[in-house]
């Protein structure tokens, strides 16, 4: 990694661990590269370790072992004001005594910059999130989306290379927050900064990366772009964690080059793929999304066909959600368009589903 | 068509409602909502009752008490009205003729017949004596000799004392045989009234209490400073640790509290006398020599030590509790966009503790300015306060008048610089806990 180009390996996390009482690990042996202009996302669920990376980045932790590097530098020993790393926080943290203009101001102000310099980029930083008109207000008079336009403004003013993101969307409501994931994602692609994002919902991450790391337990448990990370997981983990999931359980039977089959606790073999299955013998989990499930017509014809019943049907508008009994699994999601078969669906009855080998992964135990 | 008026009736209805709404029955808006909220305005304030009972009884109605007192002075009045009648035209420059003699006489043996505790040259003399120095025996030997005397009454008073031939006194007499006076708050001015009855400043060896209105100011507001400088670091620290570590600290802090005034203050003259652990130490190392052994208790030193010892948590919990509810993300942020710890601390995280460094800054200030017991235990002569002096005139030279008026000057002082403060900072920016 030391060698590549600095595109490839603008921060570079390189054998981190941290640990904050001595006898348990926060961060297991973490070893990531961001590019330049790259957009991070660090998701998993709370404490995993995300945010405990991102505060080392930032420089308010540090590291145990390990060596974290910006721009091919090691910056374990710079302190956080000389990093040069803007940084929204998941309650924006902006001062209450100050204006909006003379929080932006501030980070101008404390690199000495001169007056009408600091005027023009406040304004052009509050043009780009359309706050222009609200320079001499408090805080304290701006509703949650307002306050996170200007906490993000701030974070850009000063024109880092590299912006953190902790949770920045957390505390607004939903609409609010899918407005703000495409703004901060036109932000990032006009100005071409690089940015780690970190969040827990992994429609966020989704919507906004150009890569993921799936978080758990410490480690990094994927590193991809958002659709491997939801076509293709890794681990059990990853594919429970990102999007909806059916999940079965079973005993590899037999390897064939990419493919196994899998023998689930009711004694039906499921033919899958195979992703992360060690030999014959050892357990496996099964990952199928609920979209690639052939309900009905066509259901027989696929390698993996079974009957089942429904138990259950959520009316959801533009689909239908059917839970079923499917090879003794009663939490068997499958999603069926609103149309006239759709429609015609009832409780308690059977009917035929089925996929392919390549939609049903056969990964670890977990 | 139907509809139409329909339609224009509901217009009407909601132009005029705009003007006085009504419920469905027709009745004010305004009133059924007040009748609604009566009850609960009933039970609230019978809940505020007992508490506000309470301080009229023994707040509010003794300090109006001890303001009427400051300017009560019926005593001369009640005393000689004959003679004060008789004054009215006087000039003021040469003795008053027989005639006033003749009313005193009469007003003293009048005062006789009455029974002894109606008596009223007894209080007269008390207030005359405030003015000047010997008046009340003049009053008591002269009244006691009064039914002695025969015409011409003015030289057998001033044959019975020699002060009734003094006009100083018939002065006085004249000035205060008034139903109000200003005299007592002259006098806390350090001022007096010269012959023409303008009002002059005293001699200067005879000047106190201004000068001592100026050092319990001073007192207060080192005591206020040396609190600051000493709780800030403290209350910063505490806001810092984890709960449990913090809990423990604060009752460190709070401990001057809880200890028996006997004890802190015994504690206080073992370490702080000449003689003392301190002394004793810094002689012991070397670091001042026997014979220049310090002073600090029984001067101004041992009164700004003891008292920033005990309002100490007065500044620390303001402060502690304004401190606890800053995130520590600010000072993250205000790093985080370049600035060094120190512009973070002093641009972002100080202003923002404005609000208990006032809340402490004024309860500290206002406690001290009227503090007591400590100044009277360990302050001597140099380290003592204004209500030194007025706890002085309440219980050894009883001139409650004079005791009044400083008190009462005192807390004028008080709410004046309460006012300033809230005209410069804002009341409504305190934060108490």
């Amino acid at each position: 990694m030391s060698d590549s180009s600095p595109d490839d390996g603008f921060v570079t996390f390189d054998r981190v661990q941290k640990s904050y009482d001595g006898e348990t690990l926060v961060v297991k042996d973490l070893n990531l590269s961001i590019g330049r202009g790259e957009f991070m996302t660090m998701l998993g669920p709370s404490g995993s370790g995300k945010t405990t990376c991102l505060m080392m980045l930032a420089g308010f932790e540090t590291a145990t072992s390990g060596e974290i590097t910006l721009g091919g530098n090691p910056i374990n020993s710079v302190p956080p004001h000389k990093r040069g790393i803007g940084m929204v926080f998941q309650n924006y943290a902006l001062f209450p005594h100050m204006t909006v203009g003379e929080n932006l101001s501030f980070p101008l102000e404390v690199r000495g910059m001169g007056k009408s310099e600091r005027e023009q980029k406040v304004k052009r930083a509050l043009d780009m999130v359309q706050m222009g008109n609200f320079a001499g207000r408090r805080p304290a008079q701006l509703s949650g989306g307002q306050q996170q336009r200007i906490a993000l403004a701030r974070a850009l003013v000063f024109e880092p290379d590299l912006v953190l993101m902790d949770e920045p969307l957390g505390a607004l409501d939903k609409n609010l927050r899918e407005r703000m994931q495409y703004e901060i994602k036109h932000i990032h692609e006009s100005l071409g900064v690089t940015v780690v994002y970190v969040t827990h919902d992994q429609t966020e991450a989704l919507t906004m990366s150009d890569n993921v790391a799936v978080f758990d337990d410490g480690r990094i448990q994927q590193l991809a772009p958002p659709a491997v990370l939801y076509e293709k997981p890794d681990n059990a983990f990853v594919a429970a964690f990102i999007g909806e999931n059916n999940t079965l359980r079973g005993k590899v039977d037999a390897i064939d080059g990419s493919t196994c089959s899998v023998r689930l606790d009711n004694g039906s073999v499921v033919k899958a793929l195979r992703v992360n299955v060690e030999g014959t013998g050892v357990q496996s989990t099964l990952s199928l999304r609920p979209e690639r499930v052939v309900l009905g017509e066509g259901a027989a014809e696929r390698p993996n066909s079974f009957e089942a019943e429904v138990l259950e049907l959520i009316y959801l508008g533009d689909h239908i959600r059917v839970r079923m009994n499917v090879c003794g699994d009663d939490e068997f999601i499958v999603k069926v368009p609103n149309n006239a078969d759709g429609r015609d669906m009832k409780v308690g009855q059977k009917a035929p589903v089925g996929w392919s080998i390549e939609d049903c992964r056969a990964l670890d135990p977990s | 068509m139907a509809q139409a008026d329909a339609t224009m009736m509901g217009g009407a209805g909601a132009s005029s409602g705009t003007e006085k709404l009504v419920t469905a029955e027709g009745v004010p808006l305004k009133r059924a909502l007040e009748r609604a909220q009566r009850r609960r305005k009933l039970m609230a304030f019978a809940l505020v009752v007992p508490l506000l009972a309470f301080i009229l009884t023994v707040f509010v109605f003794p300090i109006a008490q001890m303001m009427w007192l400051s300017v009560k002075n019926d005593q001369i009045v009640n005393a000689i009205p004959r003679t004060l009648e008789e004054l009215r035209d006087w000039d003021g420059r040469e003795l008053p003729d027989e005639a006033v003699f003749a009313a005193l006489h009469a007003d003293l043996m009048e005062d006789l017949e009455r029974p002894r505790r109606e008596q009223a040259t007894g209080p007269m003399g008390i207030r005359l004596n405030y003015e000047l120095s010997a008046a009340r025996s003049a009053v008591s030997r002269t009244a006691r000799a009064a039914s002695g005397f025969e015409a011409p009454y003015k030289e057998a008073f001033i044959d019975a004392h020699r002060l009734w031939g003094d006009p100083e006194l018939w002065r006085i007499i004249k000035r205060e045989g008034r139903p109000l006076t200003a005299s007592y708050y002259v006098a806390a001015l350090d001022r007096q009234y010269d012959e023409d009855g303008r009002i002059v400043q005293r001699d200067e060896n005879r000047r106190i209490y201004v000068s001592l209105f100026g050092r319990t100011l001073m007192l207060s507001v080192i005591i206020t400073g040396m609190t600051f400088l000493l709780g800030f670091p403290i209350a910063f620290y505490m806001s810092i640790l984890p709960m449990r570590h913090a809990n423990l600290l604060m009752i460190c802090v709070l401990l001057p509290f809880w200890t028996s005034l006997l004890v802190r203050t015994s504690a206080w003259i073992v370490l702080l006398q000449q003689q003392g652990v301190i002394n004793t130490g810094l002689v012991t190392l070397g670091i001042i020599d026997d014979e220049n052994r310090l002073s600090m208790i029984y001067n101004m030193t041992g009164t700004i030590i003891a008292m920033t010892h005990i309002l100490l948590p007065f500044m620390v919990l303001p402060l502690y509790s304004v401190m606890r509810t800053i995130p520590p993300s600010y000072m993250r942020a205000a790093k985080s966009l370049g600035a060094t710890p120190w512009t973070a601390f002093r641009r972002v995280y100080f202003p923002q503790t404005l609000p208990g460094i006032g809340a402490g800054g004024v309860l500290v200030f206002i406690i001290s300015i009227g503090y007591y017991i400590t100044p009277a235990l360990v302050g001597g002569q140099s380290g003592r306060m204004i209500s030194n002096e007025i706890a002085r005139h309440i219980q050894q030279s009883l001139n409650w008048g004079l005791a009044a008026a400083l008190g009462t000057m005192l807390l004028v002082g008080v709410l004046a610089l309460y006012w300033l403060y809230n005209r410069l900072v804002g009341a409504d920016s305190l934060k108490l806990g």
